[in-house]
């Protein structure tokens, strides 16, 4: 099939046939090959790998076994060949794949959609980087199953993939804040914790996001890397763990009718000098429909 | 596809309990050369299902004495730990199939690499 100016790669995932199509539209054997050669993108990709391996806080000096989820054709696997470790590479595009294979990484390949969940036995990983694949996961035309089925479906199944304490270190670049709130949901859901990790907050060209994950045991967050004459008021860190808030709406006020809602509106009866009941163990309790 | 990597994988069809160790059918086999790194191999060696690869070194035809059940003490036994070594990340299978024990159903390997990209009703 030729849509201008790309061709469908032949391998089109059969469950979503959305972006991920664009996705092989876009790295088809030629674009693939491009890609792959570009200094530029080669000089990006490796250093984005390297800030990754980073924030993983592997030991020292010990060769570790890591996942490369979205390896594409080998760029940041290279990396970590580099530095010692062997890695798995699971890609979804055949022909980002074959380049791999013939810049002859020394990581081994699967040929997967990360959406359906990884094919592993639980426990194996002692890290997992991805680098510029994750918002792949994001975006869905009708057709297919949810965003949020196939991220909780990846995460959980990372989550177990993992050795406990071990980190998965996501470099992405968020479309907006409902993306960046969809996937810590589903990761949160799946039994992360850990947070964002911001690099250069006040450039726009150097601004990187790293989404550290925690499998098990809830680590420090790195911090972020800023240059030195920035003003220190930008953090450059969000971290979120388990714990449950409560919810407020856009305008920052609470859900109509919800106990937050009811005991704001007492205090406000209260200042306004009204006899209002005093508050007990039973105030904004759920009352079942037929009260 | 490297043995080390097959002894992690199993069958993520839903619905499929005991997708664990797939069975090689493999076509073609190839054995390369890679650095032997102790520490890699003894850290790696109690991650393993040391069954599962002992079966997937005999059907590919490879097992050449290693033991059924691991030996205590291995980290100490260098030539032990070479002979894993290989077996784990020397020997490489480039085309055939890896079968689900429970449903049957086939991932194909090409070029070394095994296609795990499921269907639309799994």
């Amino acid at each position: 099939m030729y849509i201008w100016p790309y061709t469908v790669s032949a391998v089109v995932c059969h469950v979503c046939k959305c972006v991920l199509v664009l996705y092989l539209q876009f790295y088809n054997e030629q674009e693939a090959k491009k890609y792959s050669q570009n200094s530029r993108m080669i000089e990006i990709q490796t250093q984005m790998s390297e800030r990754a391996v980073e924030l993983l806080s592997l030991p020292e000096d010990q060769p570790c076994y890591l996942l490369d989820v979205g390896c594409g054709s080998g760029l940041s696997g290279d990396y970590l060949s580099e530095a010692g470790h062997y890695w798995v590479g699971v890609d979804i595009s055949t022909a980002m794949l074959d380049v791999a294979l013939q810049r002859d990484v020394e990581g081994d390949l699967l040929l997967g959609d990360m959406g359906e969940g990884l094919p592993f036995r639980p426990g194996m990983f002692d890290g997992c980087i991805s680098i510029s694949a994750l918002q792949w996961l994001c975006n869905a035309d009708k057709k297919t199953h949810s965003p949020p089925k196939r991220l909780y479906r990846f995460f959980s199944t990372l989550y177990s993939s993992l050795a406990r304490g071990a980190r998965a270190v996501f470099q992405i670049y968020p479309e907006n804040s409902e993306q960046l709130e969809l996937i810590t949901a589903q990761a949160m859901k799946a039994g992360f914790t850990g947070g964002m990790v911001v690099d250069y907050p006040n450039s726009s060209k150097a601004k990187k996001f790293f989404l550290c994950l925690f499998a098990g045991v809830s680590g420090v967050l790195p911090k972020g890397l800023c240059s030195e004459s920035t003003d220190r008021g930008v953090s450059n860190q969000a971290q979120f763990t388990a714990q449950r808030s409560r919810f407020k709406n856009m305008k920052g006020k609470s859900v109509k009718k919800s106990k937050d809602w009811i005991m704001e509106k007492k205090e406000r009866r209260r200042r306004q000098g009204k006899d209002v009941r005093a508050d007990t163990k039973y105030t904004a309790r759920h009352r079942k429909p037929r009260f | 596809m490297k043995l080390l990597t097959h002894n992690m994988l199993t069958s993520h069809v839903q619905g499929v309990i005991k997708g664990y160790p797939l069975i090689i059918k493999a076509t073609e086999v190839k054995v390369n050369e890679l650095e032997f790194s102790a520490p890699f191999v003894s850290r790696m060696i109690p991650k393993l299902e040391w069954s599962a690869l002992i079966q997937a070194a005999e059907w590919l035809g490879q097992s050449q004495d290693l033991p059924s059940t691991l030996i205590p003490d291995y980290e100490k036994d260098e030539e032990f730990l070479r002979k894993v070594h290989r077996i784990l990340l020397e020997v490489e299978v480039v085309e055939g199939c890896l079968q689900c024990p429970e449903s049957g159903r086939e991932f194909p390997i090409s070029k070394g690499v095994p296609n795990m990209l499921l269907i639309e009703d799994e």
